[in-house]
């Protein structure tokens, strides 16, 4: 499904990402850790297609197509999505006008049929159901005072409502109490198909334990120096990044 | 600079769609302006004497004042001599049936998407239109008539109802008021006149359409409406004006009377010629709009959607002099390109318990300047006034301007002012975000723009929040991507 090949990235100023290679099949789950400030986000962003990251070589294919060449809304509406770390707050326009303005952005794209109005509240009520949440919530702006958890968890409601192919989840469980971890978590494991990949970027094992990935890969400087199954994580947990400093020192 | 900002600043390359010019023979008079020019039009209009006086006393008055220089806004001086103060096409103005309007009229208006033919028109709505300096056509005028109400060009009204004409012009707004009001009262070519009688509930929403075709004049129309005890009326107007590299004066007036328990509604939806990609070109619209709360319990709302002028300079006001009146002011202002607005209130709280609210959204994108300036005035007899103002500004890009200037004078103790004021950008990440979800840059800032209009919209009578939300999409098409 999505095939990274040798990807190097850089702001303004900086080479963040420096020659990155993935292979994500439908179907897996792939966690990537690591620690702050190794390009995670910057490699979510690239993947997403912000404007800010200039792509200084390598390439990236998702469904056969060349992904790195389209446009962000023609990744979103292939079914590409990126759950924030950060959500971004959008005064004045309502949850519930954004998520129709979104879901019909991309049926039009897709060359479909607007969604009856009644068939989005059905389907928005029983994900709202699903995840917990309050339905005054939808008729507030999006994100605008949200708390962090709030945020969090209305980004894995747009994820809901749009149904990616692909969705990449960026420390999504950052900010969450134990309940919520739970229910954000359901609500990924319900979207897991064989038709769809998820990436989770996380700093925490625990949320492994609810969404359990198929492989796991850290990394660090901008580089995956390891990949792995799910023990990876473990290992991780108990002995921090240390090792791998050395490791590769020592490579 | 990442290609987003680009696209932002982009912002403000659009198409002005209602910039046709009419072919049509018109009665002008030549450019310059006298006291003969002042008579010349009194006696085009076959006015009374009295009028022509007024208009002579106006006259002087304004060459003795100088055009105020305070407003936020830069333009090459104005050369009133070389501008053209009457033109009107040629055919009688007085019409009975729609018959005898010339085609080519009939055509603009269809045109420009504003029905004259009744059988055409929105339903419940009454339409007067102005083209140049007369009113061509009214609407409607019987189911008005039977419901006692008033409405046809201000020049019939001189001679059909001149008592009412001098009772009230320049009552709210008079002559020597300032320095565009006293040019207007001099040489005010035509505009609309509403009445209604006590205790009337205007049956339909009466609505009046600006239309500037020749070139090098100016229009000074003067709008009158007078509700009587009890009486409800909403008013529309709307503007558009071709495209010339010159720049034309607009400079109306226009005069609300409330009495007792009678409410106004009063709301414009702008579009004069903005001026090209460059800054050429393009309407000055000068206009002074006051209202009246004469009566206890009376209300008077203006609701305005300011989208094009090259520059906006109005300040459409109300005096609360009845015990409990309230005033109302909503106002949308875009800046694109190189448009200029100064634009706010004036609430000025005379009686007691009077309430104004105030909810300005400011919008500049390109290189435009926009600016809120707002008065709120409560007097020493105004005890327990309330005033409150929101005040918002979104900027689109980074080269273009917000500015705030409220003034706040308040001489009682137990009145209650709040002022509330922020400024946004709409941000690239917002744009992103939104593109990320699959919705394109252009609904994006669309979304996000009504979004932050919200409030204003809400004001508008049904049809006209639609047109206005069009219109708003249309003059920041293409501004981005
Ligand atoms: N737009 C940018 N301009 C300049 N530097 C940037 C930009 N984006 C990211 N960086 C830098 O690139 C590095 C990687 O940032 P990134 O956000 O991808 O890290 P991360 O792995 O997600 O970290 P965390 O775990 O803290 O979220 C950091 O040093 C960051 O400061
Ligand atoms: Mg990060």
């Amino acid at each position: 499904m999505l095939e990274i090949k040798n990807l190097s990235a850089r702001s303004e100023d900086t080479e963040i990402l420096k020659g990155i290679n993935l292979s994500v099949k439908a179907g897996e789950v792939h966690a990537i850790m690591g620690p702050n400030g190794s390009g995670k986000s910057t490699l979510a962003h690239v993947l997403a297609g912000r404007e800010d990251y200039e792509v200084t070589s390598g390439e990236v294919t998702y469904e056969g197509q060349d992904l790195l060449a389209m446009e962000i809304e023609e990744r979103a509406a292939e079914g590409v999505f990126l759950a924030y770390q950060y959500p971004v707050e959008i005064p004045g326009v309502s949850n519930k006008y954004f998520l129709k303005a979104a879901i019909n952005s991309i049926r039009k794209y897709q060359k479909q049929p607007l969604i009856k109005t009644s068939e989005f509240l059905d389907l928005l009520k029983s994900n709202l159901a699903k995840l917990g949440m309050d339905k005054e919530m939808m008729e507030r702006s999006v994100n605008e005072g949200f708390s962090g958890g709030e945020k969090k968890r209305n980004e894995i409601l747009q994820m809901a409502m749009l149904q990616p192919k692909l969705a990449l989840l960026d420390e999504t469980d950052s900010g969450l109490d134990i309940d919520a971890l739970k229910i954000v978590a359901e609500g990924v494991n319900a979207l897991r198909s064989p038709e769809r990949a998820i990436v989770v970027v996380t700093h925490y094992q625990r949320l492994l334990d609810y969404i359990v990935p198929d492989f796991v890969h850290v990394l660090s400087g901008g580089k995956i120096v390891r990949s792995g199954d799910r023990t990876l994580a473990l290992e991780l947990e108990s002995q921090g990044y240390a090792f791998l400093e050395a490791e590769t020192a020592s490579a | 600079m990442s290609s987003e900002t680009a696209m932002l600043e982009a912002y403000s390359k659009r198409e002005y769609k209602h910039g046709f010019v009419t072919d049509i023979d018109a009665d002008t008079i030549p450019p310059g302006l006298s006291e003969d020019v002042v008579r010349l039009i009194s006696l085009k209009k076959g006015e009374p004497e009295w009028l022509l006086e007024w208009r002579l006393k106006a006259f002087r008055h304004w060459q003795s004042m100088e055009e105020p220089t305070w407003p936020h806004v830069s333009y090459p001086e104005i050369k009133y001599g070389d501008m053209i103060y009457y033109s009107a096409p040629k055919q009688k103005p007085l019409l009975d049936s729609l018959d005898q309007v010339d085609p080519k009229l009939l055509e603009t208006y269809e045109k420009l998407g504003i029905p004259i033919e009744e059988q055409k028109a929105l339903a419940g709505v009454a339409v007067d239109a102005v083209f140049d300096s007369v009113s061509i056509a009214t609407t409607y005028k019987k189911t008005l008539e039977d419901a006692g109400v008033i409405f046809c060009p201000f020049s019939e009204a001189v001679h059909s109802h001149p008592e009412l004409i001098r009772k009230y012009l320049g009552s709210v707004v008079p002559a020597g008021d300032n320095y565009f009001a006293a040019l207007n009262s001099a040489v005010f070519s035509d505009g609309s006149f509403c009445y209604i009688p006590e205790g009337v509930r205007c049956p339909l929403e009466l609505s009046t359409y600006f239309r500037i075709n020749a070139q090098n004049t100016g229009q000074f129309e003067r709008t009158l409406i007078v509700a009587e005890k009890g009486a409800y009326v909403s008013y529309l107007e709307g503007c558009t004006a071709p495209k010339r590299d010159e720049n034309q004066l607009h400079a109306a007036v226009v005069e609300l009377v409330a009495a007792e328990d009678a409410q106004i509604k009063y709301s414009t939806v702008q579009n004069w010629y903005p001026g090209d990609e460059d800054g050429k070109g393009g309407i000055y619209n000068f206009v002074t709009k006051r209202g009246a709360c004469r009566g206890d319990r009376s209300k008077i709302s203006w609701t305005q959607v300011e989208t094009g002028s090259a520059i906006t300079w109005k300040y459409p006001s109300v005096i609360l002099q009845g015990d409990d009146s309230v005033g109302e002011f909503y106002s949308v202002a875009v800046t694109a390109n190189h448009q200029q607005a100064d634009t706010g209130t004036k609430m000025i709280h005379l009686g007691k318990n009077t309430k104004s609210t105030i909810i300005s959204k400011g919008i500049s994108a390109g290189v435009g300047q926009n600016s809120y300036r707002g008065l709120v005035k409560i007097q020493k007899n105004a005890t327990n006034a309330r005033n409150f103002s929101q005040c918002d500004s979104l900027l689109i890009g980074d080269k273009c301007g917000a500015h705030t200037f409220p003034y706040i004078e308040v001489r009682n103790t137990s009145s209650q002012v709040e002022h509330e004021a922020s400024t946004s950008k709409v941000g690239e990440d917002q744009i992103y975000y939104c593109r990320q979800r699959g919705i394109p840059t252009e609904d994006a800032v669309n979304m996000i723009v009504n979004g932050f209009c919200k409030e204003v919209y809400q004001e508008l009578p049904m049809e006209f929040a639609v047109e206005a939300r069009k219109l708003l999409s249309i003059s920041l098409e293409g501004s981005v991507g």
